[in-house]
């Protein structure tokens, strides 16, 4: 059974239609989203979850006499869509007026994005049932024990509104992650993407039934500033509590690590970043909440951080460009760059380690939270496979760790840098980054595992 | 309407093979406001109606959801929910099995006393600007906000076994937050607890009795104070914890690890598993005598974020214990899980965020039992300590063994009296060591069953709403400062 797109675009147009048609606000605007999604569960060697869901949701935001709200529904009979524009409007109406409201934008120009598969959205429950089997059987087969999840799906959106704007978006996903376990260790491997012809479960469990081999009874290293070698879903998992610190009202609200840092060497040389919708390896519409087309940003340019990025209204506060990286309105966040692109390298993992005399890979991190948000200090641990580096070598797995560490520090100190990917992590959306080789990473405790 | 889909769901599952089904229709309606700098930020209501179906057939699990809610709809998301069943079966390795449950046919609702739904927006907003208006008269707030969520939850669950249970959930909360930046320090205070508030299974009424203006001036002051206050030290000591602070202590290294799935393995992939395997039920020493933890979701418990009448799979509300005299009791189960372990009952705690997602366990109310203290004896028994309230940041490795939390505030307590205020206060541990040096808890008079509303778990991530009763309490021996240790 494929997975058969319930709403396709013109089905959506239709409905936002009706919307504009009911709404009597000054100005409407409506944002439909439509996903079907469906997700194999594993865990002991076995099938445990299967589960397939089919969900519209269709927002309408009004506009009376200078004040917005919105109302948000998933049925699409008359009355509920009726319900929705009068929730809408009802609760504008009783809120005060908001002298920072934009006019709604007229019709836009999209840059295309071609982010639809019909290989993944043709994917069945039998295929990943498949896939998961065989690599159950991987593992019962050397006497390990695998968990993960195999998931695919289509998710489209529209947004449109009475001044003419209309905007459409369709995309296919699919996600492959597993952990495999042995008595005392594990290892873990993740990776998305909208093609699921790219995803190779096989090849991930591979890599993840190694580690939890070679992290076999992991031993105890004092905790301590050590080189460390952070793959690239370890980078994301990071850098991602970096995201929302680049938007203009973080800063204007002085909440971001970058406030009176602007143009100001921060971080190291080798640290060049972006925001761009645009590039390959990358997902999501052109357009931000609002319908304003998407810029391409650059972030932060060899340590210095150079431009926020900013919805309309911010950009007003702040007298700056709209960068098209607005959330839907209303809401008290403003805007954040959604689609971080960092500048790579050309070092391998093996180069990496060849060059350690003592340090530490990691596989994956987790629970990260934040501890400073002015120096921008994270808490979190190690997991799924943690090795010791001796000599420009794998030395065995090593038990958890705690680390404390500052990724302003941290982005200071990096001394090698990998090609960027799409790196799949679990703290962060996905971005596209570089393995990382980072001095004088700070572990401040150890765990029993 | 809601009992035809779900009969139909049922009969539909029943006819494709199933040997096992059960449906849950879920109509929810949420209110979320919020407010920063005398303005109003989200301003936003949703509602969602739709069918999730769970079956067994050929001895496997298969779920599937829609809101497609038409006799042709549903049944095509039943025969889906088998088809998927029958493609699970392909990796199966022994058939799903199910300890035994009553049916029951019941209705039930939480007590309130204000529908907060009917309480007009443009009151909910004045209360919310009152109190952003009192936070910025203190010089040095860089940022007022605040924040109010309503949620009704509307649900029906009907099973193959007969089981036909309506139940209606009111959740208010509230919260406020004054945040300050100076030099190079970003320092914030919130009320009644941080991340959203306080939130609990009641009407608007509960919202009414934060007395959010009259607090709003104290954390903005508190908040400004923070930048001149004394760092915490680093080194081992005494700590005594507020009692919101100890709810999310709980939640984070009993609740977890104490969930069934977690321990068989299920949960392997995401949010982890846990130290607490199965050996150690009635044999680990978790805590000192004086720690007793139940599972509680009664309503006599009190109207938490995890109080209900019946789970989402049918199971009737029930109290586990889950330390006894700071022996470890009690697991979180479901009905397959207590099932592995040769428990005769599931424990009662299966829940979904929503009608697309597959019911899990889930925390219920996971309480301490209050102590016997009272809170200014604590203090002058105390000696030397620090006071830590109101969390800020929480991190536990994915067994569940060692933690790291920080708060908002702390006070240097120095000879049995609360004296200087400190700054950036943290603590770390490992989870058993932690419990067994727990040495006074107050008693019920300083007693709140807190609302956590924003657990996470599950693939896809489901976000639960929990509650954690907890009394301020001491703990000695402990690791102090080392979030900021250089």
């Amino acid at each position: 059974m494929a997975i058969k797109s319930k709403s396709p675009i013109a089905d959506l147009e239709r409905i936002a239609e009706r919307v504009l048609k009911l709404s009597d606000a000054d100005e409407t605007e409506v944002d439909i989203g439509s996903t079907t999604d469906a997700l194999t569960r594993f865990a002991n060697n076995t099938i445990h979850q299967n589960v397939a869901e089919h969900t519209l949701g269709i927002s309408v935001r009004a506009v009376v006499d200078g004040r917005t709200a919105r109302a948000t529904t998933n049925k699409t009979d008359d009355e509920s869509l009726r319900r929705a524009v009068e929730a809408a409007v009802s609760l504008a109406r009783n809120e005060p007026e908001n002298p920072g409201l934009l006019p709604m934008l007229r019709t836009q120009k999209y840059q295309k994005v071609a982010r639809f598969f019909p290989a993944t959205a043709a994917a069945t429950p039998q295929d990943r049932a498949r896939a998961v089997t065989r690599v159950c059987k991987m593992a019962e087969k050397r006497k390990q024990t695998a968990a993960g999840i195999f998931s695919s799906g289509v998710s489209q959106s529209l947004l449109a509104n009475s001044k003419g704007l209309f905007a459409h978006y369709e995309q296919t996903h699919s996600e492959f992650s597993v952990t495999i376990l042995e008595e005392r260790s594990s290892g873990w491997a993740k990776s998305n993407s909208p093609d699921i012809r790219t995803l190779d479960p096989e090849v991930l469990a591979e890599s993840a039934s190694r580690k939890a081999a070679e992290s076999r009874e992991p031993r105890e290293i004092p905790a301590g500033r050590y080189t460390t070698i952070l793959p690239p879903s370890a980078v994301l998992d990071l850098v991602g509590f970096l995201f929302y610190d680049f938007a203009g009202t973080a800063v204007l609200d002085k909440r971001s690590c970058f406030t009176g840092r602007m143009g100001k060497k921060l971080l190291g040389d080798n640290i060049t970043l972006w925001d761009d919708v645009y590039h390959p390896l990358q997902t999501g519409p052109p357009y931000d909440g609002e319908g304003l087309p998407r810029q391409k940003v650059l972030l932060v340019d060899k340590g210095v951080p150079k431009n926020l990025v900013y919805s309309r209204a911010t950009a007003k506060k702040m007298k700056a460009r709209p960068t098209g990286h607005g959330f839907s309105l209303p809401n008290e966040y403003g805007e954040a760059p959604m689609n971080l692109v960092f500048a790579g390298g050309d070092k391998s993992l093996d180069e990496m380690v060849r060059t350690t005399e003592r340090g530490i890979l990691v596989t994956r991190l987790w629970y990260i939270r934040e501890v400073d948000p002015y120096e921008k200090i994270l808490t979190g641990m190690t997991r799924d496979g943690t090795f010791l580096i001796e000599n420009g070598r794998v030395a065995g797995g090593i038990r958890n760790l705690r680390f404390n560490e500052s990724i302003i520090e941290m982005l200071s100190n990096v001394e090698m840098l990998g090609p960027a990917v799409r790196a799949a992590g679990e703290e962060s959306f996905e971005m596209v980054v570089p393995a990382m080789k980072v001095r004088d990473f700070h572990f401040s405790e150890v765990t029993k595992f | 309407m809601m009992q035809e889909w779900a009969n139909s769901a049922i009969e539909t599952a029943k006819r494709r093979g199933a040997t096992y089904a059960d449906a849950r229709v879920m109509d929810i309606r949420h209110r979320d406001i919020s407010t920063k700098n005398g303005e109003v930020g989200t301003l936003a209501e949703s509602e969602s109606l739709g069918i999730g179906i769970r079956v067994i057939a050929s001895g496997a699990w298969g779920f599937s959801s829609t809101d497609r809610l038409t006799r042709e709809g549903v049944d095509a998301c039943a025969a889906e929910a088998v088809a998927i069943a029958k493609a699970s079966a392909l990796a199966k390795r022994e058939n799903v099995a199910l300890v035994p449950e009553k049916s029951y046919v019941d209705t039930w609702q939480n007590p309130f006393l204000k529908d907060p739904f009917r309480i007009p927006v443009e009151r909910q907003i004045g209360l919310l600007l009152a109190a952003d208006k009192e936070m910025r008269r203190v010089k040095g707030v860089t940022v007022a906000e605040g924040s109010m969520s309503f949620r009704r939850i509307e649900q029906l669950f009907v099973s193959s076994a007969g089981s036909s249970i309506h139940q209606i959930k009111m959740q208010s909360g509230a919260g406020i937050v004054a945040t300050s930046f100076a030099g190079s320090e970003i320092q914030k205070r919130s009320y009644p607890s941080s991340f959203g508030g306080q939130h609990m299974l009641q009407g608007y009424e509960l919202v009414e009795s934060f007395d959010l203006v009259g607090n709003a001036g104290r954390i903005a002051e508190e908040c400004v104070a923070l930048h001149s206050a004394a760092q915490c030290p680093e080194g081992q000591g005494t700590i005594i914890l507020g009692s919101s602070q100890l709810g999310l202590q709980i939640h984070e290294s009993i609740g977890h690890p104490i969930e069934l799935d977690r321990v068989l393995g299920m949960e392997a992939n995401f949010a982890g598993m846990s130290f607490l395997t199965t050996e150690k039920l009635r044999k680990l020493k978790y805590g000192s005598d004086i720690v007793n933890v139940v599972a509680d979701a009664r309503l006599e418990h009190g109207p938490g974020l995890g109080t209900f009448a019946y789970d989402d799979e049918g199971v009737a509300a029930q109290c586990t214990p889950i330390i006894t005299d700071g022996l470890f009791t009690g697991y979180l189960s479901s009905r397959e899980t207590a099932s592995s372990i040769g428990e005769k009952r599931s424990g009662g705690t299966v829940r979904c965020e929503s009608w697309n997602r597959l019911p899990m366990i889930r925390m219920t109310n996971i309480s301490i039992n209050p102590g016997t203290w009272k809170y200014d004896d604590l203090i002058a028994d105390t000696g030397d300590a620090i006071l830590m309230d109101t969390n800020r940041s929480w991190s536990i490795d994915d067994k569940r063994y060692h933690f790291q939390f920080s708060t908002e505030i702390g006070w240097e307590i120095k000879g049995g009296k609360k004296g200087r205020m400190i700054k950036n206060p943290s603590y770390s541990g490992i989870t058993t060591e932690f419990w067994n040096s727990c040495d006074a808890i107050c008693s019920r008079d300083y007693w709140t069953l807190w609302g956590t509303p924003n657990c996470g778990k599950g693939q896809p991530q489901q976000v639960m709403g929990t509650g954690h009763g907890a009394s301020p309490a001491r703990f000695r021996n402990i690791k102090i400062g080392v979030a900021f240790a250089k």
